[in-house]
Order: structure tokens, then C-alpha cells, then sequence
């Protein structure tokens, strides 16, 4: 599995990764997380704001830090 | 560090962008209320074209304004299409705009266009004050982050 944390850094993007590795620890998944904080980079997925998860190339929440339960019903998928 | 919870994303503007003088219009005024921190500009094409990264921010945006030209409606369907309704929308037409073929735009339209949007923004949040996402930010961080 893939996930792409999309954001430049500040607070809300921070604590979305930390979030994502939380429930991918806890699902106990074969999962790659990267953060990806390039503008040009994250332009590429074609979201309104950050920041943004990306699952397998689906982008899966925009402009706001997902729920734990959100992230991990997506992990399951 | 770039703050990405800076404000200026919680409206989302859609313009239907069509080959009138009414689609234009649309577009013209949703670019300047994007230059004036009224809202920004986003890709309906995008969302028509089922692109999960379009889709998943106008889901996900807590308030979507959709300029349509005239009552075909397309802003509003593309909307539909992925079973969203916008908490703001103006029909130029119905803002006694007659639509045409002529794609010089008068600035008196453009304006007018522009003052119809912000009501129609400002009444769709006025209707959503009790949502949460707006009254911390547009996120669940219950404030922490802006």
C-alpha cells in the first residue's frame, strides 16, 4: 500500500502524518508513508488545499486532519 | 514554513465557464473574487472528469459556490454528478442578465456578478454556522491549528 501525506509543513500537515503512521502501526499494514511537502509535487493530485491523503493514488480527505478511524477504515480497503 | 491553514480555502468557487457572454461572466467573477480572498477558484472540469482529487476537496471543502451562466445548469449538474449540492448558487440569468454571444464583458456585469456571489456565499454560511468546520477552521482540530 501507498500513502501519500500531501502538505508544506506547518501544523495541520504534521499532524495528519502523524495520524496516518499512527493507524498504519496499529492496522499493522504493508504500507509505505511519504510525506510530500513539494507545491509542484503536490499540485499534481489536483486538490483544493492541504492537507491531503492519498491511498493508492485516490486522494481520500483535502483541507483538514482526517479522523484516526477515517485513516484506518481506508487502510482496510 | 508555509501555514497551508491559512485562510482563503473555505470557499470554493465553480464557474461553468461556458461560450457566452453569462459563462464568462462566471468566469471572470469567480477570478477576481479569487484575487480578493473572496473565495478560490477550482476546476469543475476536474470534478466532471471524476479526478479523486477534485472530487474528495469539493466533497470535503465546507462550502462550494457554483456560478452557472444560465439555467441549462451545468455547474450545478457536474455538482450532482457526484451527489453534492452547493451551499451557494446564482444563475447569471436570473440576476436579469440576458445571455449571448458577446464575449467582451462589461465591468458593470462583472461587478454585479461579483455582489450576487458574495450574497449568495455569505446566506449559504449563515445556514451552516452550526457546522463545526467553520467555526474552528476547516479542519477537526477543534482550533489548534489556525
Amino acid at each position: 500500500m501507498d500513502i501519500k501525506v500531501l502538505g508544506p509543513g506547518c501544523a495541520k500537515c504534521k499532524k495528519t502524518e502523524e495520524i496516518v503512521r499512527e493507524a498504519v502501526a496499529k492496522a499493522g499494514v504493508d504500507a509505505k508513508v511519504e510525506k510530500v511537502t513539494d507545491i509542484l509535487e503536490i499540485g499534481k493530485y489536483g486538490v483544493f488545499g492541504t492537507p491531503a491523503v492519498v491511498v493508492d493514488n485516490e486522494v481520500k480527505c483535502v483541507g483538514k486532519i482526517p479522523k484516526k478511524e477515517d485513516v484506518e477504515s481506508w487502510l482496510k480497503k | 514554513m508555509e501555514d497551508c491553514c491559512a485562510g482563503g480555502n473555505e470557499v470554493m468557487i465553480l464557474a461553468c465557464a461556458g461560450g457566452s457572454n453569462v459563462g464568462q461572466l462566471s468566469n471572470q467573477a469567480a477570478v477576481e473574487l479569487t484575487g480578493e480572498g473572496s473565495g478560490k477558484l477550482f476546476c469543475p472540469a476536474g470534478i466532471g472528469a471524476r479526478l479523486s482529487g477534485c472530487v474528495q476537496s469539493a466533497k470535503d471543502v465546507p462550502i462550494v459556490a457554483v456560478i452557472d451562466g444560465c439555467q441549462v445548469g451545468c455547474g450545478r449538474a457536474i455538482l450532482k454528478q457526484i451527489e453534492l449540492e452547493p451551499a451557494a448558487y446564482v444563475v447569471l440569468t436570473e440576476e436579469g442578465i440576458e445571455k449571448n454571444k458577446e464575449l467582451r464583458l462589461d465591468p458593470l456585469q462583472v461587478e454585479k456578478t461579483k455582489d450576487a456571489v458574495k450574497r449568495a456565499v455569505s446566506s449559504g454560511a449563515q445556514a451552516m454556522t452550526d457546522r463545526k468546520v467553520l467555526s474552528v477552521g476547516a479542519c477537526d482540530c477543534g482550533g489548534a491549528c489556525c
